[in-house]
């Protein structure tokens, strides 16, 4: 178990190498100099020279890289070109925003997904079966702004039942212990803040979660599927289980192997595709910020934001790829 | 001597678009109390599907048409699921071909025996199960129980699973045991070992047993009664005795003939087969 | 003809992958003919109509079917000469992915060793960055416009081609004719395209299909984000993102472009589940 953590482990270095190397590239690769860009149409080409020289760009490229790095290695992701904040701290008050509405986005993709899955695949070919397979392919066709907007005009226009938009009414004043809203509420015990957080909260992640939720509604239906042709399955009936414990205790387990690779994998990606959902409702994390600073050409943010969900990606699939081992025996135990 | 199981007319068809399958057609026949009794045919001759058709396991687009299965003088075909659930595993169990693929591989061999004695001895607390899984893996011959209790299926050889699957069966006693070609997967001495496991459980518990195979020769070892069976229908009914020395049916002849010999050549220096462009059905249907 | 025959017969099978092709073709013959198909250019402003809704709601007219935009153009004739531009964003992005993905898989599963290690690498880079981040990376190096967003999302797709070709070509490259191929002395590059391609081109074509289905997709977010087409272009994200403040006022700005790229995606992911279900049904069972 320990080899396969530390092989694992060692695969991840010259993917993040990789990832290194493409974000700092891509100042070069930008036409024109950054450093004229930065100042403008009007700086003369002294002040140009100057800041050419305050960024390292008159050294060769190698050494730029050697000194990227070692910037990075110390925390140091540079600041921005518009703000001149440090990207760091920018980045960490937008975050938890992001992060929380993944999460309850995941949340919800996981627990509607896994389940219509299984009924699908239980109850093959009925109504269910064909109704939620055509949903699902409608969910990954869906482009989630679009249902965002829908959802504002239906939920929040027409009937008035939750906010158009932001993450908590002006009213709420929540201390910052994690950043996630729903936790620090709790924290607090401020149930009306609470409320008011998850009534926000609830038709972004709805709109985030829809693909993710078709994804793994067909994969744990075509897994299940799979698991229930096995021998094993028939030894468990033949023991007299119930269909339920079946089911649950001897397909299930088998069954979500592969959907928990995929959940994984999603869950990086969701960080990234909130990018949408946050501007079609406002919600005050990293997408706003990094779609802005593409428009400024704000390259310090563009880089460190995908650096660092580069980062959370490669994590994850780590802890995912612990997480499989160690539901499987096989892998667990040698 | 009386009968524990008897199998009157049982059908069992499968639906597709191509049309029906009779996979089953009309088969009767009678497991005696303790005895051992082996159908024998070759693949596709509706021997597994009968046996799953006792269990209760035949799924869509299969599904038994006719016929009834007397159980103790119950017909199974009219008990409702739950109650059949309860006569699986605890009244009649079943082992299959694969030893490889018949166990889950996320669960512990002890935590899959233990299961059985969950569902159907709910009087013994988790204490006393523990000691009856042991006791059951050291009956099938499995050694350091206690440790192999923990152990997952990945890390057992073949015949260490199929004697695995045989505890989980036998796990509460079952009045019949039925064995979908258990040895068939298994190397020739494994499966020797396996069969010997069996017969002595049979004389240990006085369990009947319903042997499935294509193999004569394990049909030679093990048999009191042995069905014939030939695309859906039984074409010979008989002791093993008489099979072996008067086969009737002119199909059973040339399964018997099919058997290599030693000290035998054969004709034209080959193997004898059953020729398959005889329409064996031809022939007296059902001869006992 | 026979063969094609079958594969006809077989796709009807699958009735919604039927209405996914007839979605496509509608889209295409909207495509083609779309000046006689509109009533309108796409950027013709009738200031006097502005903000008509469409014509069954109240206050709708006959004259503008769906209904117009703040500037009084006609949605309509917008979104009737939007699908040129989603069908032409869909055949480059695609065009893209699948000559440097087709390229990149064969020779990595072909050659194998160094060459396949090297390659699969880059393309394990690549998928460390999520999509859409990695998409609004080289848009930003690009500089934002409809031509930046396909070229991103075609490079975007490049990874998933690669990883396809590279398993099919790796499952043939084995196989007898291969070997008699070789040993009659073709070349590699003759072995590589000639030979090995034409018969990994199932799950390609199922690729292609569905790829071309998430690539109107992204195109459609990045335009919405602001990152791909401009206004005035009649582009249905672009559309979308410049109706948000009318989402009380005029929500039919919002509804029609929105549907229009959501029928589009599924019309051809319901395509490519048809697809697989006839060239691939193996692939299918795994999900």
């Amino acid at each position: 178990m320990l080899s396969y953590v530390l092989k694992r482990l060692l695969w991840t270095i010259p993917t993040l190498f990789g990832v290194t190397l493409l974000v700092f590239s891509m100042v070069h690769l930008t036409p024109g100099d950054p450093a004229a860009a930065i100042l403008g149409d009007k700086a003369n080409a002294r002040s140009v020279a100057d800041l050419r020289a305050k960024m390292g760009l008159d050294k060769p490229l190698y050494q730029q890289y050697f000194i990227y790095i070692n910037h990075l290695a110390h925390g140091d992701f540079g600041r921005s070109a518009n703000s001149n904040e440090e990207v760091m701290t920018e980045f960490l008050d937008r975050f938890p925003a992001t992060v929380e509405l993944s999460l309850v986005a995941m949340l919800i993709a996981v627990f509607f997904g896994i389940g219509a899955g299984i009924i699908s695949a239980v109850k093959r070919y009925s109504i269910f079966d064909y109704g939620s397979m055509f949903g699902a392919l409608a969910g990954v066709s869906m482009p989630v702004f679009w249902l965002g907007l829908m959802l504002i005009y239906f939920f929040s226009v027409k009937l008035g039942w939750l906010p158009v938009s932001g993450r908590l009414g002006y009213e709420f004043d929540i201390e910052h212990v994690t950043g996630l809203y729903l936790v620090d509420s709790l924290i607090a015990h401020d149930y009306a803040a609470f409320w008011d957080a998850l009534k926000h909260l609830i038709l972004p992640a709805i709109a985030l979660g829809t693909i993710p939720m078709a994804i793994i509604a067909r994969m744990t239906r075509s897994s299940m599927i799979e698991v229930m042709k096995e021998e094993y399955i028939k030894t468990a009936r033949a023991k007299g289980c119930t269909r339920f414990q079946v089911i649950f205790i001897h397909a299930l387990r088998n069954a979500m192997m592969p959907v928990i690779t995929v959940i994984g994998l999603m869950l990086g990606s969701l960080f990234a595709g909130a990018i949408l959902t946050e501007t079609t409702f406002s919600w005050p994390g990293i997408g706003k910020w990094l779609v802005n600073a593409v428009y400024q050409r704000d390259f310090a943010i563009i880089q460190s934001t995908t650096l660092i969900i580069a980062i959370v990606f490669i994590i994850i699939n780590f802890i995912v790829d612990l997480l499989y081992a160690f539901i499987n025996p096989k892998i667990r135990l040698s | 001597m009386s009968n524990l199981v008897e199998i009157r007319n049982l059908q069992t068809y499968f639906y597709s678009d191509a049309g029906v399958n009779h996979a089953v057609d009309g088969v009767s026949f009678e497991i005696p109390q303790g005895k051992t009794v082996c159908i024998v045919g070759e693949s596709g001759s509706g021997k597994s599907i009968t046996a799953l058709s006792i269990m209760g396991l035949i799924d869509p687009p299969g599904r038994i048409v006719g016929g009834e299965i007397l159980f103790e003088g119950t017909d199974l075909l009219r008990l409702s699921d739950a109650q059949l659930r309860k006569v699986r595993g605890r009244d009649i169990s079943m082992i299959f071909q694969e030893p490889m693929t018949s166990l889950n591989p996320s669960y512990t061999v002890g935590y899959q025996i233990d299961e059985a004695l969950r569902l159907h001895q709910k009087h013994l607390n988790k204490k006393e199960r523990f000691e009856k899984v042991v006791e059951a893996l050291d009956l099938v011959g499995i050694p350091d129980p206690r440790e192999k209790y923990r152990e997952y299926p990945f890390k057992l050889s073949g015949g260490q699973r199929q004697r695995v699957m045989i505890a989980i069966a036998m796990a509460c006693e079952p009045k019949m045991l039925i064995a979908d070609e258990p040895t068939t997967a298994l190397d020739v001495t494994i499966q020797a070992q396996v069969l010997d496991l069996m017969k002595e459980l049979q004389e240990k518990k006085g369990t009947s047993l319903l042997f499935i195979t294509h193999d004569l020769a394990v049909v030679s070892q093990i048999a009191d009664e042995v069905v014939v069976m030939y695309r859906g229908h039984i074409v010979e009914k008989a002791s093993a005795e008489e099979l072996f020395n008067d086969p009737r049916h002119p199909y059973t002849r040339a399964l018997l003939h099919s058997i290599p010999r030693p000290g035998v050549t054969p004709r034209k220096s080959q193997l004898d087969t059953v020729d398959d462009t005889v329409d064996y059905l031809a022939f007296p249907k059902e001869i006992r | 003809m026979e063969p094609f025959f079958e594969f006809i017969k077989q796709y009807r099978k699958n009735r919604a992958a039927v209405f996914g092709f007839f979605i496509a073709l509608a889209l295409v013959i909207m495509a083609i003919f779309a000046p006689w198909i509109a009533p309108y250019l796409p950027a013709d402003q009738h200031l006097a109509d502005r903000l008509i809704p469409p014509m069954w709601d109240a206050g709708g007219s006959a004259a503008h079917l769906l209904g117009t935009d703040d500037f009084g153009r006609d949605l309509f004739s917008r979104i009737i000469y939007g699908s040129r531009i989603s069908l032409m964003v869909g055949a480059i992005s695609v065009g893209v992915s699948l000559s440097f993905g087709l390229v990149m898989g064969i020779t990595a599963a072909y050659f194998g060793g160094k060459v396949d290690l090297f390659i699969m690498r880059i393309v394990d880079i690549m998928l460390a960055i999520p999509a859409i981040l990695l998409a609004i990376v080289i848009v930003s190096i690009l500089g934002p416009s409809l031509y930046s967003a396909m070229t991103a999302i075609g490079i975007v797709g490049i990874p998933t081609y690669a990883r396809i070709v590279r398993a099919s070509v790796l499952a043939e490259r084995e196989k007898e004719y291969v070997i008699a191929s070789r040993i009659n002395g073709s070349s590699n590059l003759r072995l590589m395209f000639a030979v090995i391609l034409p018969n990994c081109a199932s799950p390609i074509i199922v690729q292609a299909t569905m790829g071309f289905a998430s690539a109107v997709l992204e195109a459609a977010g990045l335009s919405f984000l602001g990152l791909g087409a401009q206004p005035p272009t009649p582009e249905w994200g672009a559309m979308l993102s410049d109706s948000l403040q009318f989402i009380t006022t005029a929500p039919w700005m919002i509804f029609y472009p929105g549907l229009a790229i959501f029928l589009t995606v599924l019309g051809f992911n319901l395509m490519g589940d048809g697809l697989m279900d006839v060239l691939d049904p193996k692939l299918k069972e795994k999900g």
